[in-house]
């Protein structure tokens, strides 16, 4: 029998270098070349096991060498890995652009540690086989994002941070609960073993009624549509390479459980959950669309395309079928490293012009061109525009939408890309073109350049992932056969080694 | 008027004895018995929270000269410390291992790896309860 321990690397180094940097909290230098080099460590094991999962299927280990249904499990498969690679390269970016960004005063404050935990914690929700562990994982990043989000003490920060801790106090009162009542239906925690449990009774009402508690709670965290309310004001209230991390980061971790468990646990009554989570993902699109064309401000632009990629992303899960699947795990994937170039881009807008305000923006083209073609690029991939990053994901979730038979909410998925473009070519016209206007920010050309390298690396990857997405198609082919069929992650689980 | 504790001090410098034992106590029951790592290290936290109200903060510093902070995370540490340890023995993560010993005195007793993650969970809440109590009573 030979033990795996591999798949947990990308778990522990960035808690191991986490509770380092606990010490040594003033020494700046060595706050920040620690961080780089646990996420770096962290990013090469995630690389491997990617490769691993690739080349030898699913990898899994149980906690303290206890048989499979009663220890804890921790599972990789391709869905899982792809998401832990993805998650490591946009926080080294992140971190990377936090030196010319965040403040000093925050950077002695843990805000490295703090970022290691969230990695900590959205890596091992992402890994973990087992619906408490999920529970705890979603725990440890809470946590950190909490930190994070009120670290500096502002004003808005506060305001802010209420919010959202209020909410996920809750949402985490309900995941409790609606694991109880899981638990007091199947018997059991780990994942794989309540997939067989629920297919064993095959889906009572009982069931159907935690599959929606589950797709509440989950919704809470991913903000779906009627529950995404808190999202907008909370995330604006963060500085940029924080909202950054939460906008890549937090949302899909959301996205993931509902996949999980809507591809895992609730597969027998699809009529009713799927149906339902199809209509909240086509609300979600609208909602998303209305706020991302409502504001003048450039961060609230941004954040409400997150909510609009929620919803295609979701609405991709809800079609259950092969082709649907794979578009959705493409556009998650994409949606992640695109967000987290967004966010990087508009910071240095925020910071050439000192305003979040469309209104009080113009003419940057003349001074920074490069950051306004990259931009267009970006914004463009967000779009969809073939053969940027978005195009595949969201051409593969339509196709899947119209072998489903749903073939209305499929074009206002593709009509959807309109409004999105319209939204972001906006920050594109107010700030880039026009009249030159009077800019408060001071700019150091330093810290420009600080800010303006890694997000062009971020910008030229997803570039890359769209113009490359032939090499990406195996990884995303695995990805979507194991959503599609239960039983191949049932069966990695659970059978004897 | 100066008030004069000498009544509250006296009684403390009895009773934070009887806590801090009780703490370990309950710390090495935890095995066999209701106790372990959380409530053996609440009940020591407590043991200092009442020096804290018994004397005044630079008095106690004085004594137990440790950045708090860095207690819990070395608690941590040392919890995950035992838990990467099993990686290095082939085993999956987290794998606790005991065995027993012949100790002089004692006799034969039971020595188990779970102790020292137990440790680390005791040093974790003691460090995080005492930063807690102590970032809120040092803010003006």
């Amino acid at each position: 029998m030979r033990m795996n321990n591999f798949l947990l690397l990308p778990i522990i180094i960035p808690f191991f270098f986490g509770i380092i940097l606990m010490f040594g909290q003033k020494n700046l230098k060595y706050q920040r070349s620690f961080a780089l080099l646990g996420i770096g460590l962290a990013l090469i094991s995630a690389l491997s096991l990617l490769i691993k999962v690739k080349n030898d299927g699913i990898q899994k280990v149980t906690f303290g060498d206890w048989p499979v249904p009663y220890g804890i499990t921790m599972v990789s498969d391709m869905v899982s890995a792809l998401l832990v690679t993805t998650t490591l390269l946009i926080a080294i970016f992140v971190v990377w652009y936090g030196f010319g960004s965040i403040t000093k005063e925050r950077e002695r404050f843990f805000y490295y540690p703090g970022i290691m935990f969230i990695l900590t914690g959205v890596n091992g929700a992402f890994t973990t086989g087992d619906i408490f562990n999920l529970f705890v994982f979603f725990e440890v990043l809470l946590m950190a994002s909490y930190l994070l989000i009120v670290l500096g003490g502002e004003k808005g920060q506060l305001k802010g941070s209420i919010k959202y801790i209020l909410i996920n106090v809750i949402s985490s009162a309900l995941f409790v609960i609606t694991v109880a009542f899981l638990y007091s239906v199947v018997g059991t925690l780990n994942m794989a073993d309540i997939a067989v449990k629920i297919a064993d009774i095959n889906q009572p009402g009982i069931v159907t009624v935690i599959a929606v508690l589950f797709l509440m709670v989950f919704g809470l965290k991913a903000a779906i549509f009627p529950l995404y309310f808190w999202l907008p004001t909370s995330y604006a209230a963060a500085p940029i390479p924080v909202l950054t991390l939460f906008g890549a980061l937090l949302t899909k971790v959301g996205i993931y459980a509902i996949t999980r468990t809507y591809t895992l646990f609730f597969v027998h009554d699809l009529s009713y959950t799927h149906d339902l989570l199809m209509a909240l993902a086509v609300a979600t699109i609208i909602a998303g669309c209305i706020g991302a064309l409502a504001y003048h401000d450039v961060k609230l632009i941004i954040i409400y395309n997150i909510v609009i990629a929620v919803g295609v992303i979701l609405f991709g899960v809800s079609q259950m079928n092969e082709i649907a699947l794979k578009g959705a795990m493409f556009y998650l994937i994409h949606d992640m490293l695109i967000k987290a170039a967004l966010f990087m881009l508009i910071g240095i807008v925020i910071y050439i012009t000192g305003t979040s305000d469309l209104r009080k923006m113009g003419g940057l083209m003349n001074k920074y061109p490069a950051l306004g073609w990259f931009y267009l690029i970006a914004a463009f991939g967000l779009a969809g525009i073939p053969p940027l990053s978005g195009f595949v994901g969201k051409l593969l979730i339509a196709q899947g939408g119209f072998e489903a038979g749903s073939n209305w909410s499929s074009i206002f998925i593709l009509a959807s890309s309109l409004l999105v473009l319209l939204s972001v070519i906006r920050i594109f016209l107010y700030a880039f073109w026009g009249e030159e206007k009077e800019t408060t920010g001071t700019v150091d050309k330093k810290v420009y350049h600080t800010l303006f390298m890694p997000t062009v690396i971020l910008v030229l990857i997803t570039v890359a992932y769209g113009v490359g997405s032939e090499w990406i198609t195996p990884f995303m082919d695995d990805a979507a056969k194991l959503l599609s069929d239960p039983s191949i992650y049932i069966d990695a689980v659970l059978k004897e080694d | 008027m100066k008030i004069n504790d000498v009544i509250l001090r006296t009684v403390t410098k009895t009773v934070v004895f009887i806590i801090l034992t009780l703490g370990i106590y309950l710390f090495f029951a935890g095995h066999h018995a209701p106790g372990g790592g959380f409530i053996g290290g609440l009940v020591l936290a407590s043991g200092i929270v009442l020096l804290y109200l018994a004397y005044d903060i630079e008095t106690v510093h004085k004594g137990m000269p440790f950045d708090f902070k860095k207690v819990a995370a070395l608690g941590v540490l040392l919890a995950t410390g035992t838990a990467i340890g099993s990686l290095f023995f082939d085993a999956p993560f987290l794998t606790q291992t005991h065995s027993y010993i012949n100790v002089p005195i004692f006799g034969k007793m039971g020595f188990s790896t779970v102790t020292i993650f137990e440790a680390g969970v005791a040093l974790t809440v003691v460090g995080v309860v005492v930063t807690i109590i102590l970032s809120i009573s040092e803010d003006e």
